[in-house]
């Protein structure tokens, strides 16, 4: 399968004078299609900021990254964006959903943002609500549902413009074992697909069965990288 | 509408608590703002009612007068020199001055009296009662209709009462553009009567009133009359006299202008800090929609939009409810002295404009500099 994202020797400082930190040191990595890809570590070490610079978030001091063979730190600020919203998918930790729309809403933003009329984007909106079981729920503002629920709104959301890349950063942090558990299953068998690959920032143990690599990282260096295809 | 600034139009209505804050503070601001500016308009025009029912093109008067109440008489030779001015069409004199009536009950009360020349009875008030003919009548006198006619006992015709010891008698009734600023009914006669009747100084016109041949004379008819040593005003010019020396000589204008911006103020404050801490609140989302691909020019738009849909909202409602007390005012009190005009509104306007715009601009520096790495660090 092709190599979705590549990151090449990707350095990342901050700060300035004495307090500067390195946060990320020469990390290099590729992942696929269809590939479920772990990133862990403890606390501070740097696999949140490398997510963002593989998300064309934030810009790395040295090194590049590649999305489908496009080195996306060439682009301008414009089509950064314009990629984001139209190869990456996101779910952040606190699921950042809109508490002032309603459910079936908030998974139409990228849509929206995409310029689709309002109401093809609801009926897009409402199928992929479909998918992750909770139709009967779009009416609803997000703080009327669970934990676990909101958190497969947020998929719902990053999904339902079909990106090519999933990045999902803590995506079981709030939630208990079991739900934590069943989300991972649902990405792996509904979302993930030979046309995309997903990339999860995790230090929750519980759910690394599910990967197909992990990447460890400690004082912002890949330390190993652990292939399940290969143990398999 | 665009699905961005549907939802943004969501964001803003359904957080209510915010959103009736919000419109709370411009309502709140564009009322006091119309409200303490139409009484100023009110009063504005009534200090100048004189000039503004007579409708005279020209007015000549001594230098030194201010305001139409406050007249200086001429001596009768500046009637006959205008007169002779290339360009006047005709010129006639009139007297404005006050007087007490008493009430056929015994009462006493103040009114103004209007005499007008007796060949044209220019500035004569439209009639509702009676016939202007019998203006030339003994004693004769036309009461106006106005919110201070009650005074009077609203007499109709034949009502008989004294003007200063001489009789009077209403043979008419009249309606006039406007009331009087000082809250006593107005009289009309004749500018014989008037000077006949009422205790007078040694010269007795209170202003000569000219009419043009044509509007490019009027030019020359002023500086003719200045060359005489007297003052020769349009009838627009003598309202912005009256109204300049209201505004500026007597401290009204500094103090309305205060109530004014003290309303500003109030506005701003409200509204600006409550539409600041609906944008901090919403901070993280617009963070999560920047990191999903939403463009600044975007976000932007979406809180230009926000404040442009409170502004206009709260704007409407203000005027609404400045208008709606205006209306319940008079009915109550028919010498109330409001009036909303479009200059008014224009500065309420532009008040509006400049709360929202300073709201939007300080939510807009925040959405901004927000970076959405922030958001995958919460």
């Amino acid at each position: 399968m092709g190599v979705a994202i590549r990151a090449n020797s990707v350095t990342k400082w901050f700060g300035q004078g004495p307090l500067r930190t390195l946060a990320v040191r020469e990390v290099s990595f590729e992942a696929r299609f269809g590939e479920l890809l772990y990133i862990v570590g403890p606390s501070g070490s740097g696999k949140t900021t490398l997510l963002s610079i593989l998300s064309g978030i934030l810009r790395p001091d040295t090194g590049t990254v590649e999305l489908e063979g496009h080195d996306i730190w060439s682009l301008d600020a414009d089509s950064l964006a314009q990629l984001r919203l139209h190869k990456i998918g996101f779910v952040f930790q606190d699921y950042h959903l809109f508490p002032r729309l309603t459910t079936l809403e908030n998974v139409a933003i990228p849509l929206i943002l995409q310029r689709v009329p309002w109401q093809a984007a609801l009926q897009q909106a409402a199928s992929h609500l479909e998918i992750v079981g909770l139709r009967d729920r779009a009416d609803l503002p997000p703080l009327k549902l669970s934990g676990g629920e909101q958190q497969r709104v947020a998929i719902a959301r990053a999904v339902v413009s079909r990106p090519d890349l999933l990045i999902l950063d803590e995506p079981t942090a709030s939630l208990d074992g079991d739900t934590g558990r069943r989300i991972i299953e649902f990405v792996k068998t509904e979302v993930l697909n030979e046309h995309r690959c997903i990339l999860i920032v995790t230090h929750d143990s519980r759910i690394l069965e599910y990967s197909d690599r992990i990447l460890h990282m400690e004082d912002g260096r890949v330390r190993q990288v652990e292939d399940h295809h290969a143990h398999g | 509408m665009s699905g961005i600034l549907r939802i943004a139009f969501k964001l803003l209505v359904n957080d209510r608590g915010k959103f009736a804050a919000l419109l709370v503070g411009i309502t709140f601001a564009v009322l006091l703002m119309v409200m303490v500016t139409s009484m100023f308009a009110g009063v504005m025009r009534r200090a100048s009612a004189t000039v503004i029912n007579t409708g005279s093109g020209i007015w000549v008067m001594d230098r030194a007068v201010n305001t139409v109440a406050n007249n200086i008489p001429l001596p009768d030779y500046v009637l006959a020199a205008v007169r002779s001015i290339e360009g006047v069409k005709y010129a006639v004199p009139i007297f404005t001055g006050s007087a007490l009536a008493k009430l056929p009950n015994g009462d006493y009360q103040a009114v103004s009296i209007i005499g007008l020349d007796d060949s044209s009875l220019t500035g004569r008030p439209e009639l509702i009662e009676g016939h202007i003919e019998d203006i030339y009548a003994d004693n004769a006198f036309i009461v106006v209709k106005d919110s201070e006619y009650q005074k009077l006992g609203s007499p109709h015709v034949g009502a008989e009462f004294e003007v200063n010891d001489h009789r009077g008698v209403i043979v008419g009734v009249g309606r006039v553009a406007s009331a009087g600023l000082f809250g006593i009914p107005t009289l009309y006669t004749t500018y014989g009567r008037a000077v006949q009747d009422l205790p007078s100084t040694r010269f007795t016109m209170s202003y000569v009133l000219v009419e043009p041949k044509t509007p490019k004379d009027i030019a020359s008819i002023t500086s003719q009359v200045a060359a005489l040593g007297y003052l020769a005003l349009t009838k627009d010019q003598f309202i912005q006299r009256t109204s300049a020396f209201y505004k500026y000589q007597t401290g009204v204008g500094i103090n309305i202008m205060l109530m004014t911006v003290i309303s500003f103020i109030v506005g701003l404050s409200i509204s600006g800090q409550t539409f600041y801490t609906f944008i901090l609140e919403n901070l993280d989302k617009f963070g999560a929609l920047k990191a999903i691909g939403a463009r600044s020019r975007e976000l932007i738009a979406m809180i230009l939009f926000q404040a442009a849909f409170t502004g206009l909202t709260g704007y409407g409602l203000g005027v609404g409810l400045c208008s709606l007390l205006i209306a319940a005012a008079k009915m109550r009190l028919p010498s109330y002295a409001a009036t909303v005009t479009f200059f008014n509104l224009g500065v309420a306007f532009v008040m509006v404009l400049i709360i929202t715009g300073v709201a939007s601009y300080t939510g807009i520096r925040r959405v901004i500099h927000i970076e959405p790495f922030d958001v995958f660090r919460s």
